[in-house]
């Protein structure tokens, strides 16, 4: 299990060295004052990391008039938070929250499969410009195209259809993603040609190749690109913003500043709210933790 | 569809197979490259509708007075000056500056901090680990909306009862005009310092550990072992990643938005918030696409530089 974080194989050899030099600081492994220290320092690093969720918790399901109320642990505990939450529309907006999720990221992992097929595997005239153009779209995330996208998303080019008010227009433009695409190419350029040329001698097409023979070889970038990107679409705030025609189009994440303007209730609806956005992330995360983390050491940068 | 060179290869640099009929071969090659097309066309579609029209769409605007109904009118450089002469666009610039060096250099001290705490094989720690890692996966919408509500500016609000145990005054935090750019900041560093943390711990992993010993033995303080043992072990993955980071922070939208939407009297506003209230707010769309060049072209000249920076001391 250490492993997902820090692999054992690169220890030192002789682990009767002593473990005071297994760690940058020489943490000793017997109590005393140094584990003591560690000890408490650990605590007050899991209260400034940990206690604010448990707090968001606790006040979902607490009666409160105001954050002065809020505690670690619910004094009373009630559901009125979330009935109001369900009155402000609570549910649409998580409904709307996982149809982009889901719809974005299959979209983008689907996409950026298969770019990244044709851009590791083979050789073509005009690669250079492909990769470069790829290389663009990385440069121009929603927050700087903002203002030309709502209008695009308002009047598509040539088709003349307006996304805005539909799921679609957070989905089509989530779907492309430079990064994926090339930490996808860059594993599938490590499986080895003469696998491939094999099938091909069986007379295996592109589609059957890509589905049967790569694709299964590349689970761990799957993995990756599946985490990193259920995070991006997640954490999309512009676009579903610039996207909705009115606000009970609103993602999850967008809508908690509708709830959070709940004064009748208070802000236990807000927190009920943020609660069932972190739900799927924290979901997402326990499952994927391994590819997150691999994702982030391999040189892989956020966003 | 049109991203793709206007000319189509016509044929393939390498066949990977040899020995079998030319004609077939032939037939073979131009089949892949079909197949190399249509799989390039949905990132193709994908890319021409929602990155590059809006791109080229944003400097065309950048050039005109947009009026609805009146039509646009050509105003050439007008737009970049008034978004380079605007007081509040320059302040805009100087918090966006403060913010992005101050969230990043602050997220890597902590991050080291943190990996330095909990290196280590210990189930403990890694369950330790695992768990300060939830900020990092939190949407920042919502990491946003928390902090709010820790910040509460009253005395009995949930993070000025503990300054109160301190024995610290109630701050105003988001409320006050001299805090409140420095609790966003302070909320930057919360979700991405366990981010920078598990890098840095990964670096760990890869520093000699017969190095410690012998800095044990030659009796070097902790101070020396992490000056001169592990940081130049951790410093090339962590330059360019960091580089990375402050550059996006250019265009930080999200927190600042949920956190203070640029106020209180525009204390926080920043950059993108400047842009976004100019443009969906006050349909100023010129001005505003002329603020979004910019951010891009500043964008793309430091990221081009850090990856030629990177590539020339790689190749030394």
């Amino acid at each position: 299990m250490t492993q997902t974080i820090s692999r054992p194989k690169a220890r030192a050899a002789k682990p009767s060295a002593g473990a005071r030099f297994d760690t940058a600081l020489g943490w000793s492994p017997r109590l005393g004052p140094n584990m003591v220290l560690r000890i408490l320092l650990c605590v007050l690093v899991f209260c400034i990391f940990a206690l604010p969720f448990v707090a968001i918790i606790s006040g979902a399901f607490d009666r409160n008039s105001s954050p002065t109320d809020i505690s670690l642990l619910p004094k009373s505990f009630t559901l009125r938070n979330f009935e109001a939450a369900t009155q402000q529309g609570l549910w649409g907006y998580l409904l709307n929250s996982l149809v982009v999720a889901g719809g974005g990221l299959l979209l983008q992992m689907t996409v950026s499969v298969f770019a990244a097929y044709s851009l590791s595997r083979k050789k073509f005239r005009g690669q250079a410009l492909v990769l470069l153009l790829v290389l663009l779209t990385m440069m121009l995330p929603e927050e700087i195209i903002g203002i030309p996208l709502s209008l695009v998303l308002g009047d598509l080019p040539l088709l003349g259809i307006s996304l805005r008010g539909s799921v679609l227009a957070v989905i089509l433009p989530v779907g492309i993603w430079g990064f994926s695409i090339f930490i996808m190419s860059e594993f599938m350029k490590e499986i080895p040609g003469e696998i491939e040329e094999a099938a091909r001698l069986d007379g295996v097409g592109e589609f059957r190749m890509l589905f049967t023979i790569i694709l299964p070889l590349c689970k761990p970038a799957l993995g990756v690109i599946g985490i990193f990107g259920f995070m991006m679409v997640w954490d999309q705030y512009l676009l579903p913003l610039i996207a909705a025609n009115d606000p009970s189009n609103y993602t999850l994440t967008v809508a908690l500043s509708v709830l959070r303007n709940d004064t009748t209730v208070g802000p236990g609806v807000l927190l009920a709210g943020a609660l069932m956005a972190m739900i799927p992330s924290l979901l997402v995360y326990l499952f994927l933790q391994r590819s997150m983390i691999r994702g982030i050491t391999s040189g892989a940068t956020k966003g | 569809m049109t991203t793709a060179p206007t000319k189509p290869a016509r044929s393939l640099t390498r066949a990977p197979d040899t020995g079998q009929a030319p004609a077939r071969r032939k037939l073979r090659n131009s089949k892949q490259l079909l197949a190399i097309w249509l799989f390039l066309v949905p990132a193709a579609v994908l890319g021409l509708y929602f990155k590059f029209i809006p791109m080229v769409e944003g400097i065309r605007l950048s050039f005109f007075k947009v009026q609805p109904f009146l039509g646009d009118v050509f105003v050439g450089l007008d737009n970049y000056v008034s978004v380079l002469t605007d007081s509040r666009f320059m302040e805009a610039l100087g918090h966006t500056v403060v913010l992005g060096v101050t969230q990043t250099l602050g997220a890597l001290v902590v991050g080291f901090a943190l990996a330095l705490l909990l290196e280590g094989q210990a189930r403990s720690l890694w369950i330790l680990r695992t768990t300060i890692f939830l900020p990092v996966v939190t949407a920042l919408a919502v990491v946003g909306e928390i902090w709010r509500i820790l910040y509460f500016p009253t005395a009995d609000g949930p993070l000025n009862s503990i300054l109160g145990w301190l024995g610290l005054g109630p701050m105003q935090f988001l409320n006050g005009t001299d805090t409140a750019l420095w609790s966003i900041a302070v909320v930057g560093i919360w979700s991405g310092a366990p981010y920078n943390m598990v890098i840095i711990l990964a670096g760990l992993t890869g520093v000699d550990r017969s190095l410690y010993e012998s800095a044990g033995v030659d009796g070097a303080s902790i101070w020396q072992r992490l000056r001169y043992i592990t940081l130049p072990a951790l410093r090339p993955s962590l330059v360019i990643v960091l580089t990375l980071a402050a550059i996006r922070s250019l265009r930080s939208f999200t927190e600042v938005y949920v956190l203070t939407g640029g106020g209180p009297a525009g204390s926080t506003e920043v950059w993108m918030t400047r842009m976004y209230s100019l443009g969906f707010q006050r349909n100023d769309i010129g001005v505003a696409s002329a603020a979004a060049v910019l951010l891009l072209v500043v964008t793309l000249l430091l990221t081009v530089g850090t990856q030629l920076l990177g590539k020339r001391k790689a190749a030394r």
